[in-house]
């Protein structure tokens, strides 16, 4: 009979397709916590989130802000001693977040990839402000007065797209993409 | 001539139409013939593997399988579209189950994959495939006295992808030596610049572009090159918002590698796209200027607080 994974196992089944080593190889060095660029954001170091998932912490991890911090930039990853893609695994907790619809306190993260994916979806490539404009209003009013004087200045020396760029045989993208999982028209 | 299938993606169509226009330029100057792929897609950037990574690979795989059509390796100038590229080649080349579950998706735009092709960043091929030794030759205009802060920035060396040095690599100012500027030495180089945080987390995504600045000006750049358009966006288009959250009155410009290179080869800044930055590099690169007053323009320009 299929018996109840606990989350440590469950997040192993997530990093099936890494070539580094599983997260129980871990020696708690801190390595890390101590090379990433954004740890100071994070509720939690990626130190202390492999020690939690490792003791079956599964609200801790999933309501921390940690994952969505990560900026993928693979310091930890070419500096475990152990060899763990600590990156890798922070995709893998990105991707189960959603898969599970956990409660997200950081909603950005997560909607941003999720309108990101429409987008491909629909166009088969990206356009960088229509992702970017629903979150200009986050960052105050200053921020956003910088950001339209950046974007008049990029429509002046056309670096910004008015309209999206597609693929030339969207169909095709599409039905490509839908034999995989299947994606409707706007999903 | 050799022949490459070139991946622009989809920052070089407008945001950073200055490094496709430079690449086209620069790769021209060096006798390197770069055939973009007919009907390319996104690579999934990071955003798409935070969703679901086979659908993430099968774009990747459609890419691939469209330059094997053509039979040229792959290059992509953004560090992130071939970092991508590079490893799903690798995932499909080694996982056959999972080439056969995507070479079916890709059949409907009659596709197959067949792991024929090697991707390759742009300055590797440059680097290697021209070599710094036929670079050197072809220089026209050697960018003396040009302080260039090197900026490798995350993808291009991370993950490691074969054994080369990921803590101190030296290619990139191996690279600005042969076409006559003067790399400085900064810590950071390898350091991450927050990539998409600037949307999702921005004090972090500042913090990070804060601190390469820094460290940048400190080592007496005159300006930072880089090899990625998320990098140069970055760092490039928030300066104004680094100098108000901390108090420091930046204008460093941020330049494509490329443009570098193909002044160096005597092209004109409009050949690469020189004009359209939101800090000006202009000043800064009126290389034919003696040494010292590149440097004193850019010490005048960068003042800190």
């Amino acid at each position: 009979m299929a018996s109840k994974l606990s989350f440590a196992d469950e997040v192993a089944n997530l990093l099936y397709a890494t070539e580094g080593s599983p997260i129980r190889a871990c020696i708690q060095c801190g390595t890390c916590a101590a090379t990433c660029p954004v740890v100071e954001f994070m509720d939690h170091s990626p130190r202390e989130i492999i020690a939690l998932i490792r003791a079956d912490r599964k609200r801790e991890v999933l309501s921390s802000n940690t994952f969505w911090s990560c900026a993928s930039c693979y310091s930890c990853t070419v500096r475990c001693p152990k060899g763990i893609d600590i990156a890798y695994m922070m995709y893998g907790l990105k991707r189960y977040s959603m898969w599970r619809n956990g409660a997200r306190r950081h909603a950005i993260g997560p909607d941003f990839s999720k309108r990101f994916v429409r987008m491909i979806v629909k166009h088969g490539r990206s356009y960088e402000p229509g992702l970017v404009a629903p979150y200009l209003f986050r960052n105050g009013l200053r921020a956003m007065l910088y950001e339209a004087l950046t974007a008049l200045h990029m429509v002046r020396t056309r670096r910004l797209p008015l309209m999206p760029h597609r693929v030339k045989r969207p169909g095709n993208f599409r039905g490509m993409l839908s034999r995989i999982i299947p994606v409707g028209p706007g999903a | 001539m050799k022949v490459y299938s070139y991946f622009p993606g989809c920052s070089l169509e407008k945001m950073a139409s200055a490094y496709h226009v430079s690449t086209v330029e620069t790769a021209r100057r060096l006798g390197i013939e770069l055939r973009e792929l007919e009907d390319w897609n996104c690579c999934g950037a990071t955003a798409y593997f935070h969703v679901d990574e086979l659908l993430a690979y099968t774009l990747c795989a459609r890419n691939l399988a469209m330059a094997e059509k053509e039979g040229a390796d792959l290059v992509a100038p953004c560090s992130g579209c071939f970092k991508n590229m590079y490893f799903a080649n690798a995932h499909l080349k080694h996982d056959p189950d999972l080439a056969e579950h995507i070479n079916e998706a890709i059949k409907e735009d009659g596709l197959e994959f067949r792991g024929t092709v090697q991707v390759r960043h742009l300055m590797d091929v440059f680097i290697k495939d021209v070599g710094l030794g036929e670079i050197k030759k072809r220089v026209t205009h050697p960018l003396k006295g040009l302080r260039v802060a090197p900026y490798y920035g995350c993808q291009i060396v991370r993950p490691q992808k074969d054994h080369e040095d990921v803590e101190q690599p030296r290619f990139f100012e191996d690279l600005l030596s042969a076409i006559g500027a003067e790399p400085v030495e900064y810590p950071l180089k390898l350091r991450c610049c927050g990539g998409s945080l600037i949307v999702t987390n921005r004090k972090a995504a500042l913090t990070m572009v804060h601190q390469l600045l820094q460290n940048a000006v400190d080592s007496g750049a005159a300006l930072i090159a880089t090899t990625c358009p998320l990098c140069q966006i970055n760092l490039e288009c928030y300066q104004r918002h680094v100098n108000r959250m901390f108090g420091t009155t930046f204008a460093l410009p941020i330049v494509y590698f490329t443009q570098l290179m193909g002044l160096a080869l005597g092209a004109s800044p409009a050949q690469l796209g020189i004009g359209t930055e939101v800090v000006s590099p202009t000043q800064v690169l009126e290389c034919k200027m003696p040494a010292a007053a590149t440097g004193a323009a850019a010490r005048a320009k960068v003042p800190v607080a």
